[in-house]
């Protein structure tokens, strides 16, 4: 589809209060060109209120939100010419397939030949070719999913939203539709804003994810760095499993069970600091050890299988417990620890985050 | 019995406890059918035996013979098609009035907070809780030539002379479309309250300014309350006796004054039985009508596919 430019979106100190509560405190956002963008959070964090500001739905308390060089933040919702997809999809029940996706069609004056042609062309990108004429009651969720989509983008609009459309969708459903969606925006290149609350569905989709807590951004990078690079104690906690460890820090090193700790980055600042451990990141190694590897002594308490992996629980000497994954492949699962043997845990610098504690 | 059998021969190691199920399920049936026999009974004895009575009744002519009597006179005296339809359009007409007053106070009613919006929900039900009678008295008074309308309309300066407001057409209107106006207002309330917010947003964003969301998208979500609204009002309004006899002052006979009139001055239950009859079959007929037009189970259920 030929289409015009996507517009980046430029998002300064956007903030909306509901009485006391900041849904959004000063936020500064900038979602580039043509880019996937998710908004992850908590529900309450304020993520869909700013997707809800950025359809024109709500009304912040003041900020800026500038599509392209246009400020956009005090025009209504009908001429922001943004697409947006809709949780429970909000297809209109009283209009077939065709009259749906057509709608901004009409609104818009387009004369019928090449409305008929685009809406056509709308239900073959989203693989729903001739299913104009169903009734949308006739549909099962995942092609409702698709007819909103194709609603979405029919108009060929600038810029896409999309507030966690796949949530009532299955899991096996909307994984398929997590790479489907994906592959759509590899090929439209729309700016797309992604509301989602799973992470899972966000470090799979995005370019960039914009963890959002509290009506704050609190890291906003690309998904492999939020996950092995949190920023902060709270990103680190709410995305993957991870156990935080407190370590000592001496002259601008790490000390775990007085061994100095190899890590990619220098522990943050003065105070208390804690090591994140992720289970998958942990390596159950000999008793030597390895070089190169920081090394961790414990006593293992359990083994639990759970199919594709199993975790051994290991007691470390201050009480702390850590949980090891491994792939259950039968070779790992025959050489995997008894409880109660001590062992030694291994942890590659690359994957030694050390953060400030938060809780301190 | 089919349980019966299956316990004499004991229950097949390859279906345990089939027939103690099976009866169970039975036993579970016939409750059900109990809890609804009261209602059940209730309107054999109040409305099919009395139809059928009725019914038995208009083919019989006075002398106790069976005759299509009656029913030649319906057809033959021209005076009775003009009251059935004087009835049809009085019924119209109040249908008319009560969807265009009721569908824009729905719609008020609709947006206003859900509290906000009981309250006066308590308001549009009051006059269902008062008297048909008192009501229509109540009317009377008002709109009578020394009545409280014209009075205060002449000191406004509205008009000079008194307006002959009751004992005709008007009168009757007014009187019917008051008494009407909560039947329609409730469902059309009803599916304006189911309709999603979400649809309308929806709307928005696809390039619809709130004038254009209104009729493309919330008018015709809400017109399966409407279409039930003016079904259940037309309906009513097609048996309606107090009001027209009252407020009408016996220029407006619509179909169930002339039934009165059959029984109380000629003592003709023939006569009125197939005045009756023939007004349950056009009733009936509309009603078929309307289900074939507007799929009956999504209106009387009031609300819309999702």
């Amino acid at each position: 589809m030929a289409r015009a430019e996507p517009l980046p979106i430029t998002i300064r100190q956007l903030t909306k209060a509901f009485g006391t509560v900041h849904a959004l405190d000063h936020v500064d956002l900038d979602v580039r060109r043509g880019e996937f963008l998710t908004l992850l959070g908590p529900s309450g964090s304020g993520k869909t209120t700013l997707l809800m500001i950025l359809a024109g739905f709500a009304r912040p308390d003041h900020g800026s939100v500038k599509f392209g060089d246009a400020e956009v933040v005090r025009l209504p919702p009908h001429k922001r010419d943004v697409g947006m997809v809709f949780q429970n999809y909000a297809l209109f029940p009283h209009m077939d397939v065709a009259a749906n996706v057509a709608f901004p069609l009409k609104l818009r004056r387009v004369p019928r030949a090449e409305r008929d042609r685009r809406v056509e062309q709308a239900l073959e990108t989203v693989q729903l070719g001739g299913y104009g004429s169903r009734r949308v009651d006739q549909l099962s969720g995942g092609q409702r999913q698709r007819v909103a989509l194709a609603r979405a983008i029919v108009f060929e609009p600038r810029i896409l939203l999309m507030d966690e459309p796949l949530s009532a969708l299955d899991k096996q459903l909307r994984e398929r539709m997590q790479i489907e969606l994906r592959g759509l925006h590899e090929r439209l290149g729309i700016t797309t804003v992604y509301v989602t609350h799973d992470q899972r569905e966000a470090l799979t989709m995005s370019d960039r994810i914009a963890v959002i807590s509290h009506g704050r951004v609190m890291q906003l990078d690309a998904p492999r760095r939020i996950y092995e690079q949190p920023a902060n104690r709270f990103v680190a906690e709410f995305i993957g499993e991870s156990t935080f460890i407190p370590v000592a820090v001496r002259d601008g090193a790490a000390f775990l069970g007085g061994r100095p700790l190899q890590a990619a980055q220098a522990p943050p600042g003065p105070g208390r600091c804690v090591l994140m451990v992720r289970p998958e990141r942990l390596q159950l190694l000999g008793p030597a050890g390895e070089p190169g590897m920081n090394l961790i002594a414990g006593r293992v308490r359990d083994v639990v299988y759970q199919g594709d992996s199993f975790l051994v629980r290991v007691v470390l000497a201050d009480g702390t417990e850590v949980g090891a994954r491994g792939v259950a492949s039968s070779r790992a699962m025959a050489a995997a620890p008894a409880p109660g043997a001590e062992v030694t845990l291994g942890l590659s610098p690359a994957d030694t985050i050390l953060l400030a504690d938060a809780e301190a | 019995m089919a349980g019966t059998g299956a316990e004499m021969h004991g229950d097949d190691a390859s279906r345990p406890n089939a027939a103690g199920l099976r009866r169970d399920a039975a036993r579970e049936r016939w409750a059900l059918l109990g809890l609804a026999s009261p209602a059940f009974v209730l309107v054999l004895v109040a409305m099919a035996i009395p139809v059928a009575w009725l019914f038995w009744l208009s083919f019989l002519a006075d002398d106790g013979s069976l005759s299509l009597e009656h029913y030649r006179r319906l057809v033959e005296q021209p005076s009775y098609a003009r009251i059935f339809r004087a009835t049809f359009e009085v019924s119209l007409v109040t249908t008319a009035i009560c969807a265009l007053l009721g569908f824009p106070l729905a719609y008020v009613l609709s947006q206003l907070p859900v509290r906000a919006a009981n309250l006066c929900m308590i308001a549009v039900m009051l006059p269902l809780w008062t008297s048909l009678l008192v009501r229509t008295y109540a009317w009377l008074v008002l709109l009578q030539r020394q009545g409280l309308v014209n009075k205060w309309a002449i000191e406004l300066g509205l008009w000079q002379e008194p307006l002959k407001l009751v004992h005709n057409m008007t009168g009757t209107l007014i009187g019917m479309v008051h008494i009407m106006l909560p039947f329609m207002v409730l469902p059309v309330y009803g599916s304006m309250r189911a309709i999603d917010r979400d649809y309308l947003k929806a709307a928005a964003n696809l390039g619809a300014g709130p004038v254009r969301a209104f009729w493309l998208v919330f008018v015709p979500l809400s017109m399966p309350g409407l279409a039930a609204g003016a079904l259940i009002v037309f309906i009513l309004c097609l048996g309606f006796y107090v009001t027209p006899a009252v407020l009408g002052g016996g220029t407006i006979i619509l179909v169930a004054n002339r039934i009165a009139n059959d029984i109380e001055l000629f003592f003709s239950w023939g006569a009125a039985s197939a005045l009756g009859v023939v007004l349950l079959v056009l009733t009936l007929a509309f009603l078929w009508l309307a289900s074939r037009m507007l799929r009956l189970d999504q209106v009387l259920g009031g609300g819309h596919g999702r």
